[in-house]
């Protein structure tokens, strides 16, 4: 195996980390809504295809990339808004499925609104020019788009852990992830700290969904393939913590692009495999806490 | 105090409600309606399909609505019955009743598999465990191209006679293809209805409504779980292997995670934890898909739209809603 070379390996892995950082945006909305609202957001496959969507209108209206990073986080996340306050509110309290089948639907209505106003086959989305081509990383030639993802990603959880972390709002939050009722009786008002976390949630989301347009192309069904692995990653960096989820993605991305440099029939298949093993060794995960899961 | 040493009074003969009535012969009347629905339903191969559905509900209902465990992955279970009845046919050409038979045993199986990892975790994350593992098993089917056709589907499962103790019937008919599929789903009414009546039976909704009483009264909740689930796979194994041979081929589609989602939606259309709401919901959901899809290509958006109607407004379903009038 001359041709297995150590650079090779090297690019690969680099590869993987750049889906990886794809995954790692997704699971880390869906484990900030459900480790504060305790609802698993099955729609958020559907966020995640229409913050792409939102991306190639924006370019058809004669926007630029630039301005898409921007815009699209901001649309999405509104339209999170809309979805929490008006549809996910009055399910609490009422099973912790109840949301999960709502949104479960909302997924349904949300990919069949983007086939009307889209047309039901995908397209691909093009590079930014800016970002084409490649540079060279030390092991080989790697392209600048991939670079700019993982670039891209580690300053949302930069943005992300200095707004948990550093500000009064983030403590909030935090409080609000570990005894609701308690934050409530000191007279925060929790409802509207959930209403703001679907919104982080969602336009991470939709930020992810652009992003990963330039790789993947954008179809109405673009959400529900990376829903599942999504779920892969939860439970592999178990449910609700973000540090889990940054190090499962990352996992996972490798996983999948190193299976399929060695046996690429394989690759879909592998992550499965290794949420298998997780389950057998430490159900709750790596960061997650036992009990959690039951 | 003492009412509680005393004996239990002897229940009076109260006039029995139609709810009691029911419950008591649920078996019976199911049957009754599945054999007159012909009668009133003009499209056969539509009846067919609704017996089918409302089977693999049926199956998905005893560990959703019984057991209480919300499964996102019984697509898994409802391919592999009908992929393992076609292979039987087309690979092996064994008789229809060792297909379906296998097909059975495929869900069975299946679900034994997908059980035992998924039963380890409990509440949300079973419904994510369930849906990866479906996926998995989408992929695995799908890139076994030479057993499967992969995404071509599997062709070729072609039964044209059913042949019974000598007795040849016409299974291009369609209505007596309704009523050989009939067949199989009544006996599985009594199966079912008989589960639900034995001391297992009461387990399993013990488990739903209080693990730690039921575990206290010395049952083992996690062997519970996974014997229901693989229950509900041998349910979901029967569908399957009569959908092949319904439709004389097996789409890969009916391992997506479409058909897991179509399943939740019937089961919580009809009323979750009822023995008529499987069969019911699953014919307002095929008659409502029907009837949409003539109107317009975009039935999923009005059939998301009364599903979340549905999940916001009337979580007990339609038989839900209409037995809690019934009920004493």
């Amino acid at each position: 195996m001359a041709s297995l070379s150590f650079d090779l390996i090297a690019l690969q892995l680099f590869a993987g980390l750049a889906l990886g950082a794809i995954y790692v945006l997704f699971a880390i909305g869906l484990s900030l809504i459900f480790g504060m609202l305790t609802v698993v957001n099955f729609a958020h496959g559907a966020f995640y295809m229409v913050g792409a969507y939102v991306g190639v209108y924006i370019l058809a209206l004669g926007g630029n990339f630039w301005i898409c990073l921007i815009a699209v986080p901001l649309a999405v996340g509104l339209f999170g808004l809309a979805v929490e306050r008006i549809l996910i509110r009055p399910l609490y309290g009422r099973g912790i499925d109840y949301p999960l089948l709502l949104t479960f639907g909302l997924s349904y209505v949300m990919v069949e609104l983007v086939r009307i106003a889209f047309g039901k086959t995908g397209f691909p989305f093009d590079t930014p020019e800016v970002l084409q081509g490649a540079v060279n990383i030390g092991v080989g030639y790697f392209p600048l788009y991939r670079l700019f993802v993982i670039g891209a990603t580690a300053a949302v959880l930069l943005a992300l852990w200095l707004f948990l972390e550093k500000t009064s709002f983030g403590l909030i939050i935090r409080a609000g992830a570990r005894d609701p009722q308690i934050v409530r009786v000191l007279g925060v008002n929790v409802a509207r700290v959930w209403l703001i976390v679907f919104g982080i949630g969602t336009a991470i989301a939709g930020f992810a969904g652009l992003l990963a347009a330039p790789l993947q192309g954008v179809s109405p069904e673009m959400g529900g393939t990376i829903l599942a692995e999504a779920f892969v990653v939860t439970v592999v960096g178990g449910m609700g913590s973000i540090g889990g989820a940054v190090l499962a993605g990352l996992l996972v991305g490798v996983v999948v692009s190193m299976t399929s440099l060695f046996a690429p029939e394989m690759a879909k298949v592998s992550i499965f495999a290794l949420m298998a093993l997780v389950l057998i060794i430490r159900p709750q995960g790596f960061f997650g806490r036992a009990g959690l899961m039951s | 105090m003492n009412e509680i040493t005393q004996p239990y009074p002897r229940a009076q003969a109260l006039p029995v409600s139609w709810f009691q009535f029911a419950t008591k012969h649920r078996a019976s009347i199911a049957s009754l309606v599945v054999l007159v629905f012909p009668l009133v339903m003009p499209f056969t191969a539509l009846a067919a399909n609704i017996l089918i559905y409302g089977l693999y509900a049926l199956g998905f209902n005893l560990v959703y609505g019984y057991l209480g465990l919300l499964s996102f992955g019984h697509a898994a279970l409802f391919g592999t019955g009908a992929y393992f009845c076609g292979i039987a046919i087309v690979h092996f050409g064994l008789p229809w009743f060792a297909a379906i038979a296998l097909g059975i045993a495929g869900g069975l199986m299946m679900a034994a598999l997908i059980g035992v990892l998924a039963i380890r975790t409990r509440g949300i994350y079973f419904a994510m465990v369930t849906l990866a593992l479906s996926q998995c098993v989408y992929y695995l089917f799908y890139q076994a191209t030479d057993w499967t056709g992969g995404e071509n589907g599997l062709r070729g499962i072609n039964v044209h006679v059913i042949d019974i103790f000598g007795i040849k019937l016409d299974f291009i008919n369609p209505l007596t293809r309704y009523y050989v599929i009939a067949a199989f789903v009544i006996a599985a009414f009594f199966v079912l209805s008989r589960i639900l009546a034995s001391p297992f039976g009461a387990v399993i909704e013990a488990v739903r409504e209080n693990e730690t009483r039921a575990k206290a009264s010395g049952y083992d909740a996690t062997l519970t779980r996974l014997l229901t689930f693989v229950l509900s796979g041998g349910f979901c194994g029967l569908a399957g292997a009569l959908q092949a041979l319904h439709l004389s081929i097996v789409p890969i589609e009916i391992l997506h995670y479409d058909t897991s989602g179509v399943v939740v939606m019937i089961a919580l259309l009809g009323g979750m934890g009822t023995f008529f709401g499987p069969m019911i919901g699953a014919a307002a959901f095929l008659l409502l898909e029907n009837l949409v899809s003539l109107w317009t290509v975009h039935w999923q958006l009005v059939v998301g739209a009364i599903f979340m109607i549905c999940v916001l407004f009337f979580p007990a379903g339609i038989w839900g809603t209409l037995i809690s009038r019934g009920k004493p």
